[in-house]
């Protein structure tokens, strides 16, 4: 097919005119997509005609365009877009800080509760551990208590009245003996406070001849509260005395401080 | 080509594409539509037909049948044609003159604002008689080439090769 004589026959124009039929139009087209030259001379055309046609229009047109994205329901105007979307984005922006702040007040006061547990528990605690404590302290003290009471009511304790001698003769003490145990209870209630570096001294003494066996020192006389003490006594003891003594104690008793003095009744 | 892709688009709905094609053509579209009402508020009206009708009609342009120029020319000139017959047109009594396309151009006054204004005008005052017909009726007003022979009273083959040197005269002052 002679290209340039097709083109110049004025077909082309006929073809953007919309003047041709369905088949010819199919013609050009299939010819247009082979041949360059063809489709150049179409685009030449159609521009040179837009330019003619649109210089019959007199006016700007995009006011048109308006109503018709209106009317399509197409939403290309921005500020509207805008103006939607805006509200929206701001309500659940406050919505998302109330809600932060929220949360985070509510932490605090769940850390701040939890703290405040946590201390309640430990004073809870301590004072569980006191209670403890005074319960043990109870239980020895009634135990001790108890002990007494048997020594008391024992048939084979011996008691025996210890007298003030001398410039004492205001103290007293009383000492029970359990031979069968080989021990005694002292009870050193009636004896003052000794003086700051001195100590009650206990000897057991036989009589004939005169001899003081140190059944030793009071150290704790001041800090016991019933002043019963337990004391060792395995001697055949005849008599019993109490001497202040310097603290330590001392080998024989010193007599000018011989605060009281019991003797063994026979039977 | 640019074009074939923003049509496709246009096609799948695409509001972007619908906006270029509308820039692309809209001044042409609506000086075919004026040319024909011959008012400015009835080819306001049909030119807002016209371009509702396409985005609907999208889907029954084929690049195999036409320009896609051509497909939204057949559009404008048929709606206007229809709006030239109806009912409220007729009664409106437009005073309907027989101008050409050249008429309005020449007769125009803001022409001067638009692109290309000099080069047209001065196509359009140095055209012949016979170049100004047959422009005419075969792109302003949508003439088959038989309708166009018939009504001018010339043959096919003239009426082919006279427009064919009408439009390249046009595309020496347009193009160039």
């Amino acid at each position: 097919m002679d290209i340039k004589a097709y083109i110049e026959s004025g077909i082309l124009e006929l073809y953007v005119a919309g003047a041709l039929s369905e088949k010819e139009n199919q013609d050009v087209y299939t010819l247009m997509q082979k041949n360059p030259e063809v489709l150049q001379e179409v685009l030449e055309i159609e521009a040179a005609i837009i330019k003619l046609t649109a210089a019959t229009s007199q006016r700007s047109n995009n006011h048109i365009l308006q109503q018709v994205k209106q009317s399509l329901g197409l939403n290309g105007d921005e500020t509207k877009v805008i103006s939607i979307a805006k509200p929206k984005y701001n309500w659940i922006t406050y919505a998302g800080w109330a809600a932060s702040i929220v949360l985070a007040a509510g932490l605090l006061w769940t850390v701040n509760q939890n703290n405040q547990l946590k201390s309640d528990v430990q004073i809870a605690e301590t004072q569980q551990s006191l209670l403890e404590t005074q319960i043990i302290n109870s239980k020895n003290s009634l135990e001790e208590a108890n002990t007494l009471i048997t020594v008391l009511r024992d048939d084979n304790i011996i008691r025996i009245p210890l007298a003030g001698q001398g410039n004492f003769v205001s103290s007293y003490a009383k000492v029970y003996w359990d031979k069968n145990s080989d021990r005694i209870f002292l009870d050193a209630q009636g004896l003052p406070e000794p003086p700051e570096g001195k100590v009650y001294q206990v000897w057991s003494l036989t009589l004939t001849p005169l001899t003081p066996t140190s059944l030793g020192t009071i150290d704790r006389f001041t800090a016991d509260a019933n002043k019963i003490f337990e004391i060792k006594n395995a001697n055949e003891s005849e008599a019993f005395g109490i001497t202040l003594e310097p603290a330590g104690g001392s080998i024989t008793p010193t007599m000018d401080q011989l605060y009281t003095l019991g003797i063994v009744s026979a039977g | 080509m640019e074009l074939d892709l923003l049509v496709e688009k246009f096609k799948q709905k695409d509001e972007k594409a619908f906006e270029k094609l509308y820039n692309m053509y809209s001044d042409s579209m609506h000086g075919v539509i004026y040319n024909i009402v011959k008012n400015h508020d009835i080819a306001d009206e049909v030119m807002q037909d016209v371009f509702i009708k396409a985005w609907h009609k999208a889907d029954s342009y084929s690049s195999k049948k036409g320009r896609f120029f051509t497909w939204i020319l057949n559009i404008s000139r048929n709606a206007a044609i229809d709006k030239t017959r109806s009912k409220s047109f007729k009664n409106s009594k437009q005073n309907l003159n027989s101008d050409f396309f050249v008429d309005i151009i020449e007769g125009s006054e803001n022409l001067d604002d638009k692109t290309d204004a000099i080069g047209i005008k001065k196509f359009v005052t140095k055209l012949g008689e016979k170049c100004k017909a047959v422009i005419e009726l075969l792109y302003f007003k949508g003439f088959t080439q038989s309708e166009a022979s018939e009504a001018l009273n010339m043959p096919i083959g003239t009426i082919k090769t006279r427009n064919r040197n009408c439009i390249q005269e046009l595309r020496n002052m347009v193009l160039n």
